[in-house]
């Protein structure tokens, strides 16, 4: 958005008479009149997006899948940890679309539920990991004293093993978050934090690469030879210019949370038995998959789903918004 | 390049310090206690003793060091003494696992042959599949071969392997009863039938875990392809006449292969992490088992000892995979 404007106001620049226009964009000589429609680039980015059609279907169903967490317990109104113990392991009906578990509980409902918690704790740890991650790489890109040591400190994280480190945060430190903020929260904050803080070094290190090209370019020069301060350069100039890798990176980065987040409920070790997630519904699931596959198989689809639909998502947008690509 | 090697080497050893360093804080930070089991009808100055027992009454850093002393210089003297017959390490304490109170290392040389016969296999497997997959669909680009392929292998890497797992064991244990869903462990291959059965227990973890790792593998292998196929050297290979059999596997493929052969290495140790989740659906007593049990028994020796072998392989595979880019690419300077 910052471009847009970022544009319209170059030709009043160079209409006041300045000569170094501060963008290195040579002065426009045709008057913006000219135009036959006013092209932003993000207009740009979606009409490329809509050409890439498997992102587009992820796209449709992964706003599906956010509809259905989010509006559906609105309409199908069974609380998810209700216990009808007279109606456990029933079958397809009217009454349960898709059938009760062992205690009874509606899974249309928990499948719900579980996934407005998956499809959270994906979004706030990609949100965590993102953040820590730019911050990071534009640091290290930018400030040449910072750049080594903040280099070395994500090769260390790269090199930990982080799915056990995982596994060991969240065994060791559930008990008192759980104290401290009440069992869900608590294990939301941990759970969240742990993720995004394990898995921000791919986006840093992008993020590192493309501001060190960034800065050799000719509109830093200018805006520095005016004076622009460190900071608002970094949040006039820099940061908007590295907002299509920041924005694929975070697209996978849902992915990968979600993924995670499953594996550690998987594993046992995720949010408590009374509060379904889509990898704890399949945890739970597993005992009775020989009577009842289907009490597994849905949460299952539901996650590989809504990361396939992620990841098409992410690699529309890496297309759409390399403007190499754009426009062949 | 030999400079190259010895100054990774050299600064490979401050990171492995520093990560175990992280993971036994990490773990001293921790609210369980591994006396947490132990009746309270115990006395507290027994307490005490069964405490200083376990080495727990120093303080965290004479522990550290303690354990730094028993994993780098301890261990390998009693693996020297085994081989040769030598007694360096008489009378020296070994890491002692607080759960089956034997040495931790023994411990994970009984679970080290089965994460290696499934994760091994399965990434070999995982790559023999990538490899041809990758080649295909990059030569014809954009055909149906093609389509299909970056389909699957984009379901391949989006569906979690615990997922994976149970459809397989819900359609090929319990509904065709071809394979058993349980691996067991204490079969020992002696003739050929019990062959066939570790065989036939192999085949679902395997092809789990060969179908993630084959998933990722063919889009490096492809687009390193793509990337080869529109150089200059291909039109040239193809004017001279060569057959397209011969551009095609002799000059592109290793080229291609390059890149692919550093992610292969690079993914080896993330194997390891993956084969956690896929051992405890199979209930394979490998190494990832063992470190669920050890985390949820606050075994710390061993959380500690089987995290930093962990680390140790991710740090090992990396600089392998660095310096097998330099080998294999003398474009590649490491200056």
């Amino acid at each position: 958005m910052t471009d847009t404007t970022r544009t319209d106001t170059d030709p009043l620049r160079a209409a006041a008479g300045n000569a170094a226009t501060p963008e290195g964009i040579s002065p426009p000589i045709v008057p913006p009149q000219a135009e036959v429609a006013t092209r932003s680039q993000w207009l740009d980015v979606w009409r490329q997006f809509r050409s890439h059609r498997g992102a587009m279907v992820g796209l449709v169903i992964f706003v599906s899948i956010i509809l259905f967490v989010s509006v559906g317990p609105l309409i199908w109104t069974i609380d998810p940890t209700y216990v009808d113990i007279r109606a456990r392991n029933s079958g397809f009906s009217v009454a349960h679309p898709l059938g009760t578990d062992q205690l009874g509980r509606d899974l249309l409902a928990r499948l719900m539920a579980g996934g407005q918690v998956s499809i959270a704790v994906g979004l706030t740890a990609m949100i965590i990991a993102i953040f820590i991650g730019s911050l990071i790489g534009v640091m290290s890109g930018y400030f040449r004293r910072l750049d080594a040591p903040l280099m070395r400190l994500t090769e260390l994280f790269l090199a930990l093993p982080l799915l056990p480190l995982l596994l060991l945060m969240v065994t060791l430190f559930r008990e008192p978050l759980s104290q401290t903020f009440g069992p869900a929260l608590g294990i939301f904050f941990l759970i969240v934090g742990a993720i995004g803080a394990t898995s921000w070094m791919q986006a840093a290190r992008i993020v590192r690469g493309e501001v060190l090209g960034l800065k050799e370019r000719e509109f830093i020069l200018a805006a520095r030879s005016i004076g622009t301060p460190s900071h608002r350069m970094i949040l006039r100039h820099i940061l908007p210019n590295v907002l299509s890798p920041i924005m694929v990176a975070a697209t996978l980065g849902i992915a990968t949370a979600i993924i995670t987040e499953s594996a550690l409920s998987f594993l046992g070790l995720g949010f408590p038995p009374d509060f379904p997630t889509w990898g704890r519904l399949l945890y739970d699931a597993v005992d009775q998959m020989v009577l009842y596959p289907w009490r597994v198989i849905f949460p299952g689809v539901l996650i590989s789903l809504t990361v396939l639909c992620v990841n098409y998502i992410g690699d529309g947008l890496r297309d759409a918004m390399d403007p190499r690509i754009r426009g062949r | 390049m030999l400079s190259f090697t010895i100054r990774r080497l050299l600064l490979a050893i401050p990171t492995l310090l520093f990560i175990s360093l992280v993971i036994f804080l990490l773990l001293e930070a921790s609210p369980g206690d591994p006396l947490a089991d132990v009746p309270l009808t115990v006395p507290p100055e027994v307490r005490e003793r069964m405490r200083e027992a376990l080495g727990l009454g120093d303080p965290w850093p004479i522990r550290y060091i303690l354990w730094l002393k028993q994993f780098f210089w301890v261990e390998p003297l009693h693996w020297t003494d085994q081989v040769f017959g030598t007694s360096f390490s008489e009378g020296m304490q070994r890491i002692i696992s607080f759960q089956s109170r034997s040495p931790v290392f023994d411990v994970i040389a009984q679970r080290v042959p089965q994460t290696l016969t499934v994760v091994g296999m399965s990434y070999v497997v995982g790559v023999l599949i990538a490899i041809p997959i990758g080649i295909l669909s990059a030569y014809r680009q954009y055909s149906w071969f093609d389509q299909i392929g970056t389909f699957v292998s984009m379901i391949g890497f989006s569906m979690p392997t615990f997922f994976t797992g149970v459809v397989l064991i819900i359609i090929f244990a319990v509904n065709l009863q071809w394979f058993p869903s349980v691996y067991d462990t204490t079969l020992e291959v002696r003739d050929w039938d019990s062959f066939l059965q570790q065989a036939r227990q192999m085949v679902m973890p395997v092809t789990v875990l060969a179908l993630y790792n084959a998933a990722q593998i063919s889009r490096f292998m492809r687009s390193s392809m793509l990337d080869n196929l529109g150089q200059d050297y291909v039109r040239t290979a193809r004017a001279k006449g060569l057959s397209e059999r011969v551009v095609v596997l002799k000059h592109v493929l290793r080229n291609s292969l390059i890149p692919v052969v550093t992610v292969i290495a690079l993914g080896l140790p993330a194997v390891f992490g993956g084969a956690i989740i896929t051992e405890q659906v199979f209930k394979v007593n490998g190494l990832g088992q063992l470190l669920i049990s050890a985390i949820h028994g606050n075994d710390i020796p061993m959380v500690l000892t089987l995290t930093f072998i962990f680390a140790i392989l991710i740090v090992v595979f990396t600089l392998v995979a660095d310096i097998l880019y330099g080998v294999l690419d003398p474009r590649i300077r490491y200056d």
